[in-house]
């Protein structure tokens, strides 16, 4: 370990990271993902192996936007630490090679590490047209994730896109666009990571926890690890005590949306989107979206472009205060689809949820837990 | 004559294909072909549109705003909303602030190793490096520990023997020039910009709650309340923070961009006669000054025709045509016919070889882009047709600017229309735009300290205050170029949707005269001095910034019902 601590100590202080920094770093990770104290000296022991774990970044039908959001990693110079301990050794947007250059070193990695990196998927998997909706190198998007998310040692679906077909699949689906789960099934592995686009700081926490424990934390449903999408935003949200007093913004700039009551009238979907926004915020902690005076739209949600659309009616009745008679009658055939969706939702959980479970035990209550509460909201999507 | 496919094409949004024909030691033939297609346009179809905004914004997570901006443009053009001034305002600081962030993390990440050879800058002198980065700026960040600092952590990175995304380039080839020092320089700038983007796009957190994908925007003008005595409203805080951004924004593009573009140009001016390209530019203009209907614009719209600065023709929209040609769609017309994008027909028909496939049909049918046409003409969109338009116009500053960016070079007008211009008109615009924005906030500050607080026309908010028939276009500059979104909607519904967007403009296929897209004519002459290390081309397609995404869109064919499917 004497080598390598030396080179991580320099590491740290090229970047101008103390040691004490970068252990104060470490508790953060663990305090993230709710960890026991002795977690921190564990992961910190991980991030400075020699050799640093590969990662491939694959982009299908994307914008780009994952990426993005991976480039404003924060907790600055330690996450950079984090990150650079990866060998990112193929992402289209930031690499330096290019054409077959850049196709040989995807091929050197599958080839000659099987089983040995981990792969990051970003943008939904097209299955229309034998595939020729997007191809990389002449290859189709379909034939790369079989090859390359076959061959991983994990996968993680970056973004609504991949996860769950996201913006593409939205109907008619025009190009047959299919989430990583559908599209390869049976891949080794596989963690979603929703919302448009994922949070980067769900991505460290999920690879730092991944190295440190050489397996997933507890997933729900659909894959996503409770850490980041255990609860509802609207029971973290900031401006939940203005819904349970019924005070509601009614007409944007009005009195209440500049004294940020709840936006739950301008059509929020925090009560049925599961996702930690309010807690950890974007770009350092700088905002979030309902904190900027914007209804939630529940990105983080399977098929959310369908079933939380129109985005500004609202939704039929959140359990709690009894809030459905007071409101106006603004989109009520809207909230007739919004509630069947949720009931689908509900269900389709119910069939994944023993999948998820016994990949992972411990998961189980957790799962469980998150399902009764999805059919409660399901119950008050009918009411 | 060798044959050249370079896909994917890296360092750029989306997924972009060349093939070229090499002879002689330079391009005698080019085909850029775009290879994804999703087909947003069709999805649009049935929904409602205030909701458009957050579906085309989609489109590219690069440039982020931009898709937003046009979509809600094109649809408060349709039902008649007004924006009220704030709103103005708050959509100007949004759009540039993207523009500076994004021209930059173009420069140093998605452009700068095409100029720059990381390996070289581990044979440089620090002291040296030093010397050279004080003689050309006054930036803090310039001793020689720092640059001996930032060279020992590229080298424990190379010992390490995993180079990561810097694996497998074109380091040491003939093409690079520039000495040790000037690399080493650059890729310590590289490592700063990688923490400014971070830092300056905040700006949108601020103002649209998150980037990328924020999400402020409200057909009718913002969703960011204003209110000095509120917490939950852009306050006195927020204008604080925000002018602090700003000032560092301004900061490193006056002090690190812009001096490092023209060092590293100094070394590169053979490319101010390389990849000219269409020589015709088209700018929509952007940045309204005010309320007006036809508002003065900061950055000014018009057309230039081969390369003649002194005839800056007005804009006008009913002359841009789309064909299909040389693309997978089909028109109810046949392929030779031009659509103007109010009447835009598609119909997807792939028809190119089968994957995996080797090479591209490009006598037929290669791309998913269409080839948009002004006036039958090819044009260029972006920085570079910006700068010449607002100089052509007699914009003040920028014409300053492009003088003293020319005398500093030593080179003509003429090395404008170049790779290189379009490199340095990027550098020029994000300066001017770092500059402007102060005045936008400090006229919101003065608006709040006055009591203006509107930021909404709620008065075409509820669709029945709309037409049960309309249609509208919205046009934006975005850091790409021109942008147009056109709409139809019919009680209430989108009935029809189309963008034409900047990549379409520079990155589409030959139309059915043969004319070739502009990134297809500015590599046709590009010097390639190994034919299996093609960097020549990569600078002169990345000087375009290519963002592939943007560029491919369907609408549906025409009379066409799509069926959504309802969830009931």
């Amino acid at each position: 370990m004497g080598e390598s601590s030396n080179w991580f100590t320099r590491e740290l202080a090229a970047r101008g990271v103390s040691r004490r920094d970068f252990m104060g770093f470490c508790s953060g990770m663990a305090a993230v993902l709710a960890l026991p104290k002795t977690a921190a000296a564990r992961i910190a022991a991980e991030l400075q192996r020699t050799e640093k774990p590969i990662l491939v970044w694959l982009e299908f039908q994307d914008c780009c936007g994952n990426t993005e959001s991976f480039l404003r990693a924060s907790r600055p110079t330690a996450a950079e630490v984090v990150l650079d301990t990866l060998s990112v050794d193929y992402h289209e947007t930031i690499m330096a090679a290019a054409g077959h250059q850049a196709e040989a070193l995807l091929r050197k990695t599958v080839q000659e590490k099987p089983g040995g990196y981990l792969a990051v998927v970003e943008g939904s998997i097209p299955t229309g047209a034998n595939g020729a909706y997007c191809t990389i190198g002449g290859r189709s998007a379909l034939q790369i994730a079989r090859e390359v998310c076959g061959g991983a040692a994990a996968t993680i679906a970056m973004g609504t896109c991949a996860t769950f077909g996201g913006l593409p699949a939205a109907a008619p689906n025009p190009t047959g666009a299919l989430g990583v789960a559908d599209a390869v099934p049976g891949v080794k592995n596989l963690v979603n990571l929703s919302a448009c686009p994922a949070n980067v700081e769900n991505l460290t926490a999920l690879i730092v926890y991944f190295l440190t424990f050489k397996h997933w934390p507890p997933l729900d449903a659909w894959r996503r690890p409770l850490f980041a999408y255990g609860k509802a935003i609207h029971d973290n949200c900031e401006r939940r005590a203005h819904f349970d007093a019924g005070q509601y913004v009614e007409a944007w700039g009005d009195e209440g949306h500049r004294t940020g009551y709840c936006l739950y009238k301008m059509g929020c979907k925090g009560p049925v989107t599961f996702q930690n926004c309010p807690n950890v915020r974007w770009n350092e902690g700088t905002n979030w979206p309902i904190g900027c005076g914007h209804p939630c739209i529940g990105c983080a949600e399977p098929d959310f472009w369908d079933k939380m659309t129109p985005f500004y009616a609202h939704l039929p009745s959140v359990p709690g205060f009894g809030v459905a008679s007071s409101v106006d009658k603004v989109g009520v055939w809207a909230t007739a689809g919004v509630g069947a969706a949720f009931a689908a939702h509900g269900f389709m959980s119910l069939a994944k949820r023993w999948r998820a479970a016994e990949h992972h035990p411990a998961a189980r209550e957790k799962a469980e837990e998150a399902e009764r509460r999805a059919r409660d909201e399901d119950k008050g999507g009918q009411r | 004559m060798t044959h050249i496919v370079v896909d994917p094409v890296t360092r750029i949004e989306g997924h972009l294909r060349i093939e070229a024909e090499v002879d002689g030691g330079s391009v005698r033939e080019a085909w850029s072909s775009s290879t994804m297609f999703r087909g947003i346009e069709l999805i649009l179809k049935g929904r409602d549109p205030r909701d458009a905004w957050a579906f085309t914004q989609r489109i590219c997570g690069v440039c982020t705003t931009v898709h937003a901006i046009a979509s809600i443009r094109a649809v408060e053009d349709a039902i008649g909303a007004v924006p009220p001034p704030n709103a103005r305002l708050l959509r100007n600081l949004i759009i540039a602030s993207q523009c500076v962030q994004d021209h930059v993390v173009h420069f140093y990440h998605l452009h700068a190793l095409d100029w720059v050879d990381i390996v070289s800058a581990l044979k440089a002198d620090p002291a040296k490096t030093a010397a050279l980065a004080q003689s050309i700026s006054d930036w803090p960040l310039s001793s020689p520990t720092y640059f001996a600092a930032v060279q020992n952590k590229v080298k424990a990175f190379v010992e390490r023997g995993q180079l990561g995304p810097f694996a497998g380039a074109y380091w040491g080839h003939p093409a690079y020039k520039l000495p040790p020092e000037a690399n080493l320089m650059a890729v310590a700038h590289y490592l700063e910009a990688l923490d400014w983007q971070r830092e300056v796009i905040k700006m949108h957190a601020i103002l649209g709650g998150k980037n990328p994908h924020l999400q402020g925007f409200l057909v009718g003008g913002a969703a960011t309340p204003l209110d000095p005595d509120k917490q939950a409203a852009i306050n006195a805080g927020s204008i604080a923070q925000m002018r602090g951004l700003i000032a560092k924004a301004r900061d490193f593009v006056a002090r690190v961009y812009i001096p490092d573009l023209l060092a590293v140009a100094s070394f590169y001016k053979d490319w101010a006669g390389h990849g000219a390209g269409v020589g015709n530019y088209l700018v929509y203009g952007e940045y309204p000054e005010d309320d007006a209907a036809q508002p003065k614009l900061f950055l000014p719209a018009g057309v230039i025709r081969n390369k003649d600065l002194s005839k800056v023709e007005p804009f006008d929209a009913q002359k841009i045509t789309e064909f299909i040609k040389h693309s997978w769609y089909d028109y109810g017309e046949g392929d030779d016919k031009g659509l103007h994008p109010a009447e835009g027909e598609t119909k997807p028909n792939y028809t190119g070889p089968e994957p995996p496939y080797e090479r591209l049909a490009t006598d037929g049918k290669y791309s998913w882009l269409k080839s948009p046409r002004y006036d039958g003409l090819p044009m260029e969109v972006g920085p570079l047709s910006r700068m010449l338009v607002a100089y052509g116009s007699g914009h003040a500053r920028v014409k300053e600017l492009v003088g003293t960016v020319l005398a500093k070079l030593a080179v003509g007008p003429e090395a404008l229309f170049s790779t290189l211009g379009r490199v340095a008109a990027r550098g020029i615009e994000t300066l001017v735009l770092a500059e402007r924005m102060e005045g936008w906030l400090d006229e919101l500050a003065a608006n709040m300290a006055s009591h203006d607080l509107r930021i909404h026309d709620n008065s075409k908010w509820d669709p029945a205050s709309w037409p049960k028939d309309c249609t509208g276009a919205g046009f934006h500059e975005a850091p790409r170029g021109a942008l147009g979104h056109w709409v139809h909607i019919k009680d209430g519904a989108i009935q029809n949707y189309q963008c034409v967007v900047p990549s379409t403009w520079n990155a589409g296929p030959r139309d059915p005269s043969g004319q070739r897209g502009p990134y297809e004519e500015a590599l046709v002459g590009t010097p390639i001095a190994n034919a299996e290390q093609p960097l020549e081309i990569l600078r002169t397609v990345h000087s375009f910034d290519p963002c592939l995404a943007c560029g491919v869109h369907v609408v549906d064919a025409k009379g066409g019902e799509i069926v959504r499917v309802k969830v009931s």
